[in-house]
């Protein structure tokens, strides 16, 4: 086991003829503590499966290095790297039984048979696999060859960390639940390395202690779930991470503090802080409310969710989402809003304004 | 509510009744027709019974035509399923050499089969062709008219070349419809390049493999133009095949019953070695 570190890590495939070169992961720095449990959080196309493939050694970076406890690896084939990797589609030696897939990446290292048989007994054990020992796994279903997948990965004594793809896209939704739980369990158990690549925030959030959101090849925040709601450093956090998103609304400098609407929304900011730029707020839907004396809004639409309602307002161009509760009356005539003032954000040219955290 | 019946829609059926019926079920009756009387002509048949495939299936002839048949088959599927694999396998699966490899191994595929035993048969010539030739100046002795084994020779390789292809191409598809993941997962397990092909390959390209050697089969063993073009069954009796002995016998000597007969018992050969090889391979499958 070790800790994983990026260096200035940058990625561009091969581009198509007549196409610019377009790096698909741009610099990245990022230390994987040894044991912890990460998600890679972002959408279809941000770069999270390249930078796992750069972690096992699928993929050579075009530049920068990675490090597995300060020893340079970034030319190390994949095999020498002890990283198990789960994809997105279970991948299992069809013509073998389940034992001989566990048993396989201990066989392609010439470690002895008794031995095999220990481990690959011990880790069916762990992943409920036991009875079906001797079956064709070609005929599991995908929760039960996706568990096969991670065996095969877990059967290895000396794994640095194991790598999950989206492992769950093909399984149930009612199997998903208790894979995940499996997952979860297994960290604890074994305490290795775990790194999850997912654009589910669900996932994320209940798998991860640590929550690493990509967005557009660069990666934007890491943090806890509940750093990530509360406090997210980029727009696209807010918008990307609690349902509904973020609401990132455009504002006016006025004597050097921001204002919304004429309503002057901190004064917390010291006078030095730069202001320039595009300049938005961002509010999460739940910490909008309607109030005597606010912000004049027209009600959008009203949804009702069960167990509370999400409701959309406009004030002039820019929409307004909110959460409120379920008992909660919708104004009719002229209905304002306020924002939690403890629980706005600035955000200059996207990035937080970090001044009031002080 | 009454259930109405209606026979009226049997008649939808009579089309597809009289096209199985015209291009195969008459056609093969006629065969059996042949196959249990004896005619001189003049449509006069007279009764044999069961004689004809008494006398075929104890005839050395037909023994020794068989043999080489069954030789022949073996030999080419030997040679044609390994080449094939290998070079599918080794064939770029993605960049612009792709479609010159396609269409390259497509190429003998095209051609007819007397024009690929015309062009054998004049590349093979010892005096002026250009394998004859060559290999008589390295110092062969190398004469497909006269030595039987020059003839087989010849004859193997022309078939190599004309149908490897179609196994290369089959197994193409197979290979390229591997995703990628199994070959990561292969490098993350240590897989070594021979595990990847006997466990990754070989495996996915299972169907596509069974489907190569059986259409490779019934094409073999049922040969008759290209030998026919290149040898003529010869030297001798040496590459007389079945077909080709069967339309000697039809043709040549007109002697129908036996004919009918070996072409009875030939379809059933081809019939029963297909079914017990299929069969064979989906019971694996299901295991």
């Amino acid at each position: 086991m070790s800790r994983i570190e990026f260096k200035n890590v940058r990625h561009a495939y091969p581009p198509a003829k007549g196409q610019e070169l377009v790096y698909a992961l741009k610099e990245v720095s990022q230390v994987w503590e040894d044991g912890g449990a990460y998600a890679l959080l972002g959408p279809s196309g941000c770069g999270k499966t390249t930078l796992l493939n750069i972690i096992s050694g699928l993929l050579t970076p075009s530049e920068g290095s990675i490090l597995f406890d300060d020893q340079d690896v970034t030319q190390l084939p994949t095999a020498d790297r002890h990283i198990a990797q789960v994809f997105q589609f279970p991948v299992v030696y069809d013509t073998m039984t389940v034992f001989d897939n566990l048993a396989f990446p201990l066989r392609n290292r010439g470690i002895a048979e008794a031995r095999v048989a220990e481990r690959v007994t011990e880790i069916a054990e762990m992943l409920d696999l036991s009875d079906r020992l001797m079956q064709r796994a070609s005929g599991l279903t995908s929760d039960g060859k996706q568990k096969i997948s991670l065996g095969r990965g877990l059967v290895r004594e000396d794994v640095n960390a194991i790598l999950f793809d989206e492992p769950l896209t093909v399984i149930d939704p009612h199997l998903k639940w208790q894979l995940r739980s499996k997952l979860k369990q297994l960290h604890r158990q074994i305490g290795v390395t775990m790194i999850y690549v997912t654009h589910d925030q669900v996932e994320a959030l209940t798998f991860a202690d640590k929550v690493v959101v990509m967005h557009d090849g660069g990666v934007v925040q890491v943090g806890s779930p509940v750093d990530l709601f509360n406090k997210p450093k980029h727009t696209f956090v807010g918008y990307f991470i609690g349902s509904p998103g973020m609401n990132v609304l455009p504002c006016k400098l006025d004597k050097g503090q921001p204002v919304f609407a004429n309503n002057l929304l901190s004064s917390g900011y010291p006078a030095d802080t730069d202001l320039s730029g595009k300049l938005e707020i961002g509010i999460r839907p739940e910490f909008v409310r309607f109030a005597e004396d606010g912000i004049p809004v027209e009600i959008e639409k009203v949804e009702d969710l069960g167990r509370y309602q999400v409701v959309t307002v406009k004030h002039e161009a820019a929409l307004i989402k909110m959460v409120v509760s379920e008992d909660q009356v919708i104004p009719s005539e002229s209905p304002q809003i306020q924002f939690d003032p403890d629980n706005l954000r600035i955000y200059r040219d996207d990035w937080a304004v970090e001044a009031n955290d002080a | 509510m009454r259930k109405t019946t209606n026979q009226k829609a049997w008649w939808l059926v009579v089309p597809v009744l009289l096209l199985v019926a015209f291009n195969a079920f008459i056609p093969l009756m006629t065969v059996v027709n042949y196959s249990l009387q004896e005619t001189f002509g003049n449509n006069v048949f007279f009764w044999e019974g069961v004689t004809w495939f008494e006398k075929v299936l104890h005839s050395d002839r037909f023994h020794a035509s068989l043999l080489r048949q069954l030789l022949f088959t073996g030999m080419i599927l030997a040679i044609e399923i390994p080449l094939g694999i290998a070079v599918a396998l080794s064939m770029p699966r993605k960049g612009p050499w792709v479609s010159v490899c396609l269409v390259l191994m497509a190429l003998p595929l095209l051609i007819p089969w007397n024009v690929v035993g015309a062009m054998w048969n004049i590349f093979a010539l010892p005096d002026i062709g250009l394998l004859g030739y060559s290999l008589n100046s390295m110092g062969f002795d190398y004469n497909f008219t006269q030595q039987p084994v020059s003839a087989w020779m010849t004859t193997v390789l022309m078939d190599v070349w004309h149908w490897t292809s179609l196994v290369v191409l089959l197994c193409y598809a197979g290979v390229c419809s591997i995703p990628d993941a199994y070959y990561q997962a292969a490098r993350i397990d240590g897989a070594s390049g021979w595990a990847v092909f006997r466990y990754i390959q070989l495996p996915k390209m299972k169907r596509v493999l069974t489907i190569a050697i059986l259409l490779r089969f019934m094409d073999s063993f049922m040969i008759y133009t290209e030998p026919f073009v290149l040898t003529g069954g010869g030297p001798g009796n040496t590459t007389t095949f079945l077909s080709i002995d069967l339309v000697k016998i039809a043709l040549g000597q007109f002697d129908l019953g036996p004919a009918a007969a070996m072409s009875l018992i030939y379809f059933l050969v081809v019939l029963l070695i297909c079914w017990l090889f299929y069969t064979v391979m989906m019971r694996n499958e299901e295991q």
